[in-house]
Parts: C-alpha cells; sequence; structure tokens
C-alpha cells in the first residue's frame, strides 16, 4: 500500500478518531489517503487553528491531538501551537508535508526547513527519509508524545515518499533506547519527603500543570487530606484541587491571591508538584519562599533545581508518587494540631484579603462580575478555555475550577488566540460537555476564522469576548509603570463582533446590562451551534491583586 | 524547628539543597549519541538556547556503527553542570551521558603546531618538542610543524613554551576522553 495510507493504519492503530488539518500541495497523498480513511478530518480555516484545536482536544480529553499542514507556509503557520504545545506539555503530533526529496535543499516552492524551524520547540521531530520509516516514526511519535513529559512531535513529510508502495506490518511496541522516562518515584525520597511534611509547621503544596497531565486530581485532594495541608496551583494546574475546597488557598503568582503569596513566602515546607518554578509564580527568584525547604516531585528531571534548588527531589509520574507519599506521611501519624497555628494565620489573610472588585453602580458589566455570572450561568459545570491577557486571569481568578482538564489557557506561551480554537477541539473530544471560550476582544480576532469551521462542522461552542474596546493586559501595564502612555493598545469599536459571528454562521449576541447577565449568558448557552456573545465591560479596569515584576510576592499591590 | 511532631525526627534545617550548583572546576562530558542526521544540531542548538557556552567538543565513531561519541569540556564555574546533562538527557538521540571524574579519566587532545624555526631557534624549539614528546611532521627552511598529544593542560604548556618562536597557526581538537580502568565510559 501506499506510506499515506500505511500513515492511516498507524493513526487508527493509535486510537485516533479526528485531525485538525489544512490541505496544500506537499500533503496531497495524505489527503488522497484520508478520503476513504474513516479518520475524521475537520478542515480549519489557518493552521495554527487547526494546531490550537488539537491541543484543546489533548488537553480536554487526555489524549494525543493530532494537526496537519502542508509544506512551507502551512507548517510555520504552525510553529505557534507547536511552541505553545511545548511549553504547556502538551500531548500533539504535528504531520507537516514537505517538498519532494529531489527539491529539498534547493529553495523549492513551498520549502521551508520545518525541522530546522521547529527544532527548539519539540519534544521530539522525525524527517522521514525512507518511506518504509513512515509507519515506525509515526508510533514513535506518538509514544513521545504522550508518555513522560507530554510534548509535540513533527514528523515532516516528504511528498514523493508518501506516494510510495511499501509493505506495511503493524508495528508492535516501539523501543527506543535513548528515551526512557522515569516515571516511579524513588522510595527512600518519598519516606524522607513524608518525613519533611511531618515535622513541618508551615507547609504548602505548590501543584501545577504536571498534576492535571498525570491525571493525579484524585491522588494530589487525598494528599491533602491526609492532613490539613494547604494547596495552591498554578495557572496551569487549576482543578486538580476543588476551587471550593476548604484548603484550597486560591491561584498563586503575578495574580494569584494574596493568601497564596503570603503562604509561600512564610512557608517553611512547599511540596512543589508537576510545577516549574516560573519567573510569573516566583517573582524576584532571590526572594522567593525565603524560609522554605522545597520537595520538588516532577516527571521530567530537567525541572528539578532549575530555578530553585530542591532539597528533596523525587523524579517520576504524580499519579504514581502522590499515593505512596500520602500512605508513607499517614504511616507516621503526624499530629495534626501542629498545623493550626498556620491556619489561624492563613484565614486571616483570607479574610483580610479576599478577592474583590467595586461594582458598578448601575447598568455597566465589570469584568470581574462578567466570570461570577458565567459561572452562575454555567452552574460551573463547563470546560473553559481562555485567550491570554486580563480576561485569563479573571477567569483563572473568578470561575471555580471544580475538576481537572476544565481550564484550558495557554499559560507558558501566552498566545493570544488560543481560546476560541482550543474551544473547538475541546468540544470536539467531548462533545456532551458545555465548552465556553472566555476570549479577549484583542485575542479573539487573531483566530476568529475558525468560527467558519465551526459552523460547518457543528461544532456548538460558546465564545464570551470580554469586550472593554483594548489590549486590556498591556494598556494596564503602560497605565501602572508607564505614565499612563497608552500606545498602541486601543482597538475601538471594531469589528462588530455580532455581524462577524452572523457572517461565519454563528450566532451573534451583544449583552451590556448587568442585571440581565446572568439571564442572558443562560439564553446564549441554550442557543444552539456556535455562539459569539460580545460582552461590553468597564474599559479601564485593572486585574488585581497584583506582584510588580521583579518584585518579591510580599510586595503585591492592589 | 523546635520539637518534633513526630516520633521520627527530622529537622528541616538538617536539609540541604541538593543541585543546581558549580562545582568551579572543568568537567569533561563524554555523550553517547545515535548515529544519525541532525543529532549535533540538535545538541548544539540545545546549548545555544540554554545559553551553555561549550569550550571545546570532538565528535567520532565508536566502537558501533550506530553509535557515535561527542566529548566535549565545560566550565563547571559557569555551568550548573547538572543542569546541563539533564538537558541533554532529554534528547531522544541521546543514549547515555557521563560527567567523568577527573581521577578516574583518561583524557587527551592532539594539536598540530606551525612554528617559526630558522637558524637557532630550531634547535631549541626542537628540544622542548623532545621533552613534549613531540613529532616533527614536516619541515622547511624557515618552519616546522609539530604534532602533541596530551591533556588539554599539556598542549596549553607547549604552547606557552613555543609561542615566542613565532607560532603561525595552530589547530587543537578538543579532548576526547576514556575512563580506567575495566568499566565502560
Amino acid at each position: 500500500m501506499r506510506a499515506v495510507d500505511a500513515l492511516m493504519e498507524c493513526l487508527k492503530a493509535e486510537g485516533v478518531d479526528v485531525v485538525f488539518g489544512l490541505p496544500g500541495g506537499a500533503n496531497l497523498p495524505t489527503y488522497d489517503a484520508f478520503y476513504d480513511a474513516g479518520i475524521r478530518h475537520i478542515l480549519v480555516r489557518h493552521e495554527a487553528g487547526g494546531g490550537h484545536a488539537a491541543e484543546g482536544y489533548a488537553k480536554a480529553t487526555g489524549r494525543v491531538g493530532v494537526s496537519l499542514g502542508t509544506s512551507g507556509p502551512g507548517a510555520t503557520n504552525l510553529v505557534t501551537p507547536i511552541c505553545d504545545a511545548m511549553m504547556d506539555s502538551v500531548p500533539v503530533v504535528f504531520l507537516t508535508g514537505q517538498v519532494r526529496t529531489d527539491l529539498l535543499g534547493t529553495d523549492g516552492f513551498q520549502e521551508a526547513d520545518t525541522i530546522g524551524i521547529t527544532m527548539p520547540i519539540v519534544k521530539h521531530s522525525f524527517l522521514i527519509q525512507h518511506p518504509l520509516e513512515l509507519p515506525r516514526s509515526i508510533h514513535e511519535a506518538f509514544h513521545i508524545a504522550r508518555t513522560g513529559r507530554p510534548g509535540p512531535v513533527v514528523v515532516d513529510i516528504p511528498q514523493d515518499l508518501s506516494r510510495a508502495d511499501i509493505p506495511y506490518e503493524p508495528v508492535g511496541d516501539v523501543h527506543l533506547p535513548g528515551y526512557q522516562p522515569t516515571t516511579d518515584g524513588n522510595q527512600k525520597q518519598i519516606r524522607l519527603a513524608a518525613k519533611a511534611l511531618a515535622n513541618s509547621r508551615r507547609p504548602v503544596i505548590y501543584a501545577g500543570g504536571g498534576v492535571v497531565s498525570a491525571n493525579a486530581g484524585d491522588e494530589l485532594t487525598e494528599l491533602a487530606t491526609s492532613d490539613r495541608f494547604p494547596v495552591t496551583c498554578t495557572v496551569m494546574g487549576l482543578g486538580a484541587l476543588s476551587g471550593t475546597h476548604e484548603q484550597w488557598l486560591g491561584m498563586l503568582g503575578m495574580h494569584g491571591t494574596r493568601t497564596a503569596n503570603y503562604a509561600m513566602d512564610e512557608a517553611d515546607l512547599i511540596v512543589a508538584i508537576g510545577a516549574r518554578f516560573d519567573d510569573r509564580v516566583t517573582g524576584k527568584l532571590s526572594q522567593f519562599a525565603p524560609r522554605a525547604k522545597f520537595i520538588h516531585i516532577d516527571v521530567d528531571p530537567a525541572e528539578i533545581s532549575k530555578n530553585v534548588p530542591a532539597h528533596i527531589p523525587i523524579v517520576g509520574d504524580a499519579r504514581n508518587i502522590l499515593p505512596r507519599l500520602t500512605a508513607e506521611y499517614r504511616a507516621l501519624s503526624p499530629d495534626p494540631s501542629r498545623l493550626e497555628e498556620w491556619w489561624t494565620r492563613i484565614r486571616t489573610w483570607q479574610q483580610r484579603h479576599p478577592l474583590g472588585y467595586t461594582d458598578s453602580t448601575d447598568a455597566e458589566i465589570k469584568p470581574q462580575y462578567m466570570i461570577e455570572a458565567l459561572y452562575e450561568a454555567t452552574g460551573g459545570d463547563a470546560i473553559v478555555t481562555s485567550d491570554v491577557g486580563q480576561h485569563q486571569m479573571w477567569a483563572a481568578q473568578y470561575f471555580h475550577f471544580d475538576r481537572p482538564r476544565r481550564w484550558i489557557n495557554s499559560g507558558g506561551l501566552g498566545t493570544m488566540g488560543f481560546g476560541l480554537p482550543a474551544a473547538m477541539g475541546a468540544k470536539v473530544g467531548c462533545p456532551d460537555e458545555t465548552v465556553v471560550c472566555i476570549a479577549g476582544d484583542g485575542s479573539v480576532q487573531m483566530n476568529m476564522q475558525e468560527l467558519a469551521t465551526c459552523a460547518q462542522e457543528g461544532i456548538a461552542i460558546k465564545v464570551f469576548i470580554m469586550n472593554n474596546g483594548y489590549l486590556g493586559m498591556v494598556r494596564q501595564w503602560q497605565e501602572l509603570f508607564w505614565d499612563k502612555r497608552y500606545s498602541q493598545v486601543e482597538m475601538g469599536q471594531w469589528p462588530d463582533f455580532v455581524k462577524v459571528a452572523e457572517a461565519y454562521g454563528a450566532t451573534g449576541i451583544r449583552l451590556q446590562d448587568k442585571h440581565t447577565l446572568v439571564a442572558d449568558m443562560k439564553a446564549a448557552l441554550a442557543t444552539e451551534g456556535p455562539v459569539l456573545v460580545d460582552v461590553r465591560v468597564t474599559r479601564e479596569e485593572n486585574t488585581y491583586p497584583m506582584i510588580p515584576a521583579g518584585k518579591p510576592a510580599r510586595d503585591m499591590v492592589g | 524547628m523546635g520539637e518534633p511532631a513526630t516520633k521520627e525526627v527530622l529537622s528541616l534545617d538538617e536539609l540541604d539543597a541538593v543541585a543546581g550548583l558549580r562545582t568551579g572546576r572543568k568537567h569533561i562530558v563524554s555523550i553517547l549519541v545515535e548515529n544519525k542526521p541532525g543529532v549535533l544540531t540538535r545538541i548544539a542548538g540545545l546549548f545555544a538556547r540554554r545559553g551553555f557556552n561549550i569550550d571545546t567538543l570532538a565528535v567520532g565513531p565508536t566502537d558501533d556503527d550506530a553509535v557515535s561519541r561527542i566529548t566535549l569540556t565545560l566550565d563547571g564555574a559557569v555551568h550548573p553542570i547538572d543542569q546541563v546533562t539533564k538537558q541533554l538527557h532529554k534528547l531522544v538521540n541521546v543514549l547515555k551521558i557521563r560527567d567523568l571524574e577527573p581521577g578516574e579519566t583518561l583524557a587527551r587532545e592532539l594539536a598540530l603546531f606551525k612554528l617559526n624555526a630558522d637558524g637557532a631557534a630550531r634547535a631549541e624549539v626542537m628540544q622542548i618538542c623532545d621533552i613534549f614528546r613531540a613529532k616533527v611532521v614536516d619541515v622547511t627552511k624557515r618552519s616546522l610543524v609539530v604534532e602533541v598529544t596530551g591533556t588539554y593542560d599539556k598542549v596549553d604548556a607547549f604552547e606557552a613554551l613555543v609561542r615566542p618562536f613565532g607560532l603561525i597557526e595552530m589547530a587543537r581538537t578538543g579532548e576526547i576522553a576514556i575512563s580506567r580502568g575495566r568499566s565502560e565510559t
């Protein structure tokens, strides 16, 4: 059979039920194979939309997403999703077309060095150099994408090789001698960590996206409740512990709660799980958690002691390690009363510094209220994606995610235009769930073209644009740190999102009255098909609290 | 910490950070990689984007056709070596990495020196070559090409001694290394 037909067999063997892509010259053979392969293909309007959709699918379902583009511009359009998937450890296999092998290196039409361009931003990549390599490379790509610390894998397939006739035999187990991720945590280290926890007076559990990737939300909750350990999460980890749990401190970091950041600042022991001490979490590194010792649990050994030296490193999968740590901890039967003083301190912070804002006295919709209204309108029962900016931080603060994989955003790369296509992918992966995108009026325009895809494929996402007519987060920084010199942040009233929605075959709604907002949102959520809701909010509202960049946590403002 | 809260005593004060430290010495790192196209690019790219600076780099075959050995030297005063090796380990084509212990390692490099050596200088240069067991591999009326092998430091010492005679040019391979004794590097 043709190599591309073998490719289809490989995708099926990997359990792929849907791919997101866009054809072109170099991947014509692949698209011919899709014609009767029986795999759902969703034709996106821009490869970046397809890449982010594959990410949204992967984040919502935990399965490997698949995204396709042709050579040259098709592949370069995928660069942003590839980098995004790398930064947030999302398992996606990107299949790119490449020019014929006799044209490689000649600046042929639509030729780009895809492997070279993407090398710094992939977990691994394959340039197919012989058609017989293709099936094994595909399986290796899926294996690498989904195991260990997940990430993006690119497979670049020259057009002529993809047409070659090959004898296809299903590939058994893949064997990669240079790739053997450690999943089992070291028992001695786990025991030491349990002892340290038992001897701590002011512990904090700091959980990141790794807990979500490892599907270890229940195991985290079990550890947290084996005593009264306070828990905070990064923006990637939200939902790992329920946002309504009494041990929940709120998100930490630049726009985290004061309680979470102050607790980190005063902790004597921090248990970092699947988190990587990003600068948006630590603030000024030299003054980060100055009193704390660190237990660092991560499947990627290179994360341990990268930014903050660990005292007890444990390499492995959180789902493997956390139950063992909980068991070891319980066996020590520590005295829970030692944490009382710590909780008194935490409760004081929570009472003194709750998240809050001054609501309007008229019909004006405050952006924070918009999130609260959406939480109420959905009953909290939704998968929520977001773009990047103020709306993302407010969503993280005010939408109380009750379990993992309900909050899908671009944390590491901070990709504007991520939310809408990610919602599309999440909805395809979880068709029975309500999928909501909280977008910015700036961000949404970066991948709005995928509304056409949603209309064509009947993908009923509900997009709520927090419209303040600004690139709001940049405007906020210009207000606070650049003497209010607003430079190129004014978006004005363009486009008319209601008309845009209608032009794309979606339903467009404009909301500007606080008093009917919840009811109006419920109506929008109940509307069939894709819906784009233009919510007009207070134009100049700032996201608080905030650790100014490069400052320590205790210098939070707002 | 005050009194322990459990029967098992462990003061948090006893815990030391275990990595991320600068060692302050030169490190020789031996890396076995799959002999595939693009592998060196991946390694070089990793060093470039993480800001690691390679002092020397030598690449060559091993006893196994499918495997190449990359030997590189790095300054442990500038780089956290454990972070370097852990990042390298993440490359799928990297099979094995050893940060070689100085006392248990044989390291050699090859260097070629082109020297001014006419008249009286020639005898003196030849004497230095003798001491360093260097080999003269090319002679003209006014110049010599000398081959030296040895550790990085030995080649450095040789360079310092012959430089005053007029060093026209020099080429060095960078160190390769292998562990002492029976066990594999």
